[in-house]
Order: structure tokens, then sequence, then C-alpha cells
């Protein structure tokens, strides 16, 4: 049988008066508070601008959106714009800049001219991560991101890779075979 | 009408205010407090002294005792929004509402012995009616209309069943508050606060009357139906006030913030503070009915006449009590899950009530019995 027949518990007249419970529960609740009082709780709390817990952040925590360069100094980003695409917030904006035809890597074609991140928009979600086809925007472990102004807290290119750093590994685009 | 009458009650009446005032303000710091230390957390530690500022080395936390300030400025400072959708009189009218009878209850609890200043005698009240428990319920009862205007005039759903919620669970309590005060006026025989505390002071509290006359048989067996009364009087306080067991009106999980759901700012705050002093009124009612008000327990400073120190040593046992009454309510809120809508009206009319109607008619067998 599916259901199962659940049998109300049969409650003595104690029981019914609540009062016994209530006091039972008030007992419970004054012993953690004296245990508190007393210092003997276990101290779980951290306090927070003292004591941080940033060396314990997993690999997969979603900080602050960062682009990376490569070990020479080269833009992965090649501002194909799917990130401004998927960004649920709205948060990315990306202007496309062409690189010139008499560059080493002019193959590659396009770099960002400009690339900004609103941070009071970004909710850390890590879809450009996700959709990033040359995997030029990483998700970084700074969560702390706080100005005084609107424009502050938009993150510039600059501020990007300051923040992403370099990340070393192969990417096709500088593959000269290719 | 001399000057001194005159001077002294401006004085009381000021001192008296500023005092609810800073006990509602220190209750909503106690509150997160006593509710961290009930759930193993840590509450408000940090708003201190900011020393730093003028060059200290260290901040001055004081246990974050000026969290209420921060607190109070917010509210002064936030934007005081009026949605478009209010019925504005009455949207205005609401939080003054809740929190004057609150404050305007406070007068007539007696806080302290009277004070001999020189040759004037000050008793220690603002005024001293001889209908102390009717203007308290009289003046209490009206707090409903500022909770049922404010869930009405804000013109949406939340609110307005928080409203009317409250009316109905304000309306029920009221009934089994005033009949459970009925039994402690018959053995009393008197209806003016001051004189209750005072016979109280020299016979013995109601609940522990261990000296004076209080040592009779009589008022040992009366102890039964007093107890009921109190239980019952402490249960509809806590009804009438809001708190915790029957917050109803309010009720985050369900109606969001029910009656004030569409205030910000100062008109949030006003009924935050009316439920607090409503509170610590209701405990200094409880105190002065059945814990003896003003009154050191077992007779001691027991002399009416007396030096200044003597009267403020009293005003401090008044408080004394009041804030471990406050503490309590603290506690219960922090321990109890909040009741079913329907198991509050039955708890109301159908247990309470009867209660405390039976109630009347034991202690007037009693007193019968013992006073023939």
């Amino acid at each position: 049988m599916a259901t199962i027949t659940v049998k109300r518990p049969k409650l003595s007249f104690v029981e019914k008066l609540y009062l016994p419970a209530i006091f039972k529960g008030l007992k419970i609740t004054a012993g953690h508070a004296i245990r508190a009082l007393k210092g003997s709780t276990p101290d779980k709390t951290m306090q927070y601008p003292e004591q941080k817990w940033d060396h314990e952040l997993p690999e997969h925590y979603r900080g602050a959106p960062a682009l990376v360069t490569d070990e020479h100094g080269r833009e992965r980003c090649v501002s194909c714009q799917l990130c401004e695409f998927i960004c649920p917030p709205r948060a990315i904006t990306i202007i496309p800049g062409e690189i010139p035809a008499n560059d080493q890597w002019a193959k590659v074609e396009k770099a960002p001219r400009e690339f900004k991140i609103d941070m009071i928009r970004c909710i850390y979600c890590g879809m450009c991560e996700e959709v990033c086809p040359e995997q030029a925007i990483f998700l970084r472990k700074d969560y702390a991101i706080t100005g005084t102004t609107r424009a502050e807290m938009v993150h510039d290119k600059t501020r990007l890779y300051e923040i992403g750093g370099v990340r070393e590994g192969l990417v096709n685009k500088w593959n000269e075979l290719k | 009408m001399d000057w001194f009458f005159t001077l002294s009650t401006a004085v009381k009446v000021v001192l008296s205010i500023v005092t609810l005032l800073t006990i509602v303000a220190l209750a909503s710091y106690a509150e997160r407090r006593v509710s961290a230390i009930i759930q193993d957390r840590v509450g408000p530690n940090r708003v201190g002294v900011p020393l730093t500022l003028f060059g200290a080395k260290k901040d001055w936390a004081f246990f974050g005792l000026l969290q209420p300030l921060a607190d109070g400025l917010k509210f002064i400072l936030k934007e005081d929004f009026v949605p478009a959708h209010v019925k504005k009189f009455y949207f205005w009218l609401a939080p003054a509402l809740t929190m004057i009878p609150a404050l305007l209850t406070f007068a007539v609890i007696p806080f302290g012995s009277t004070m001999v200043v020189g040759e004037h005698t000050v008793p220690m009240v603002i005024a001293n009616l001889n209908v102390g428990p009717l203007f308290i319920l009289a003046i209490s009862s009206l707090s409903v209309y500022g909770i049922v205007l404010a869930g009405w005039s804000s013109n949406s759903k939340y609110p307005f069943l928080g409203g009317v919620r409250s009316s109905s669970q304000m309306i029920s309590y009221e009934i089994s508050l005033g009949l459970s005060l009925v039994p402690v006026l018959m053995v009393f025989g008197e209806l003016n606060l001051s004189k209750i505390v005072d016979y109280q002071n020299h016979n013995g509290w109601l609940l522990l009357p261990a000296w004076g006359e209080g040592l009779s048989v009589e008022r040992w067996v009366l102890m039964i139906p007093m107890l009921i009364s109190f239980l019952i009087f402490t249960i509809s306080v806590f009804a009438e006030t809001n708190r915790m067991p029957f917050d109803l009106p309010e009720c985050e999980t369900e109606l969001v913030a029910g009656y004030h759901t569409e205030y910000s700012s100062m008109k949030f705050a006003l009924f935050f503070m009316g439920e607090y002093a409503a509170m610590v009124v209701g405990s200094g009612i409880i105190v002065t009915l059945y814990l003896g008000g003003w009154s050191l327990p077992f007779g001691l400073l027991q002399n009416d006449e007396g030096s200044i120190w003597k009267s403020l040593a009293h005003v401090g046992c008044f408080l004394t009590k009041v804030v471990a009454w406050i503490i309590f309510f603290m506690w219960v809120r922090w321990t109890l899950p909040r009741f079913r809508y329907d198991q509050l009206m039955r708890l109301g009319w159908v247990w309470l009530f009867e209660i405390a109607l039976a109630n009347v008619f034991l202690t007037a067998v009693i007193i019968m019995i013992f006073r023939k």
C-alpha cells in the first residue's frame, strides 16, 4: 500500500496542558544561554575583518570575474562578446578593437578595446567563464569588492588584467601552424 | 495646585519618558544579544566609541552597547517613503497611535515610594489615579487602533491580513486580560495602584505572602487563584503586546512583516518602539500587581517615611524587576514557536476566558469562607 496511516499520538492530560513542554523548552534555551555566558560555548563565529577564511577558499570559488594574459603578456580575449551576451544581469560591456595588420599576431584579428564589468550588477554566476571560447575570463577568489562611488565599482580593462594575472597553457590562436 | 507640585510632576514626566525610551532602546539591543546567546551566536558587539578617529590605538567597543544609537541614527537619516497607494491620513496617524498609549499607561504605574524633599512629599507616580487598572485597560486597548489602521491604510494584502489578525487577537485576549484582573482586585479591595503596592509592601507580595498579614492562612489559600490569575494575565500580556508565541500580526514567515510592511524609516521605528514600550509597561503592570511593585522582599526597607536614598533604592528595585521581566519576555520569544491561528483563538476563547471566569468565583468563595 502506498498510503500509510499515521496514528496521532494520544496525549495525556499533562501533555495537553502545554505548560510542561514550555518549561522544558525554556530550560533548554536557558542552558544554552548560561553556557554562552560562562564562555564554554564552542567559538564558531569568525570575527570577520580580523579573521578571514581566504586560505581555505575552495578551487571552484566564484569571486570577481577577471581577464587573464598568457605568459608572454598577450591578451587572451578576442572580444567575441559571448560573455557580454550571456551575462544575466548585463554587467559586461565590451567595445571590440582590431589588431593592426603589421602586428605579429595579426591573424588573431580582434582584441578588446574596452572591457568593463560593473561589479554592482555582477552576480558572480560564472556564466562568462563557462561561455568563453578562449579561456580568457575567469572567476577569481576576490570577494570583498567595495567602492565609495558607482564609477569606482566598474572594473575597466587594466583593473581586470590586474586582478586576473597570468595564466599559462596552450591556446590555439597563437599556434603559427594553425 | 502649588508650584512645587507642578514642577515635581514635570520632572517626573520627563524623567520617566526618558527612562522608558532608554529601556526601549536598550531592549532592542538586549533582544539581539539574548537571542544570540540562546542560539550560540555572538550578536551585535561592534558599535562603540570610535576612539581611533581621535588618534587612539583601539576602538572602545563596550559590548556593542551603542548599537541602539547607531540604529536610531539610521532610522532618522533613512528616506521616509510613503507608497502612492496608501490612505495618507491614517497611514501617518497609525504609528503615533501605537506609540502613545504605551507611553500614556506608564503614568499610573507607581515606580517608587514617596520621596521626602525638605518639607514636601513627592509620590513616585505621575498620576495617582483611583482607577489605575481600569485606566490601563482602557488606554492600552487603544493601541489596537494603531495596528488596525496601519494594516488597513497600507492598502495592500500583507498589512491587511496582519491588521485583521491583530484586531481579532487583541480583542479576544483583552477579555481574559480584564477578567483575570478581577480576582486580584477582589483580594485588594482597591483600585489605586499606589495603595495596592503599599499594601504589598507591608503585607507580602501577592505571589510571595511571607511577611506582615501575608502569613495568614487566607492569603496562602488565595495563592491558588492568584497563581491562575497571574498565569492568565501574563499570557494575555504576551498576546496584547504581540510577543512571540502570539506574534501573528507580524509573523515574518507568513506576512513579510505584517501590519508595518509598507512602513519605513522613523514611522517603522515608532511601531518598533511602541511594541517594546508596551512590553515595558506590561512588565510594569505585572510587577505592580503580583510582585510587589517597588517594594523589596521580606519587608526590607519597609518604612514609607524615608530619605531620598531609600526612595531611589525602591525605584531601583522596581526597575530591576521590570528588566528581569523584559528578559523573560525575550527568553520566551526565542524558545517557543508561533501558535497556529485556530490554536490561538481556541486558547483565548475556550481556555483562558473560561478559566478566568471560574477563577473569579473560586476567589469569591475563598474570600467568603475566610471573611465570614
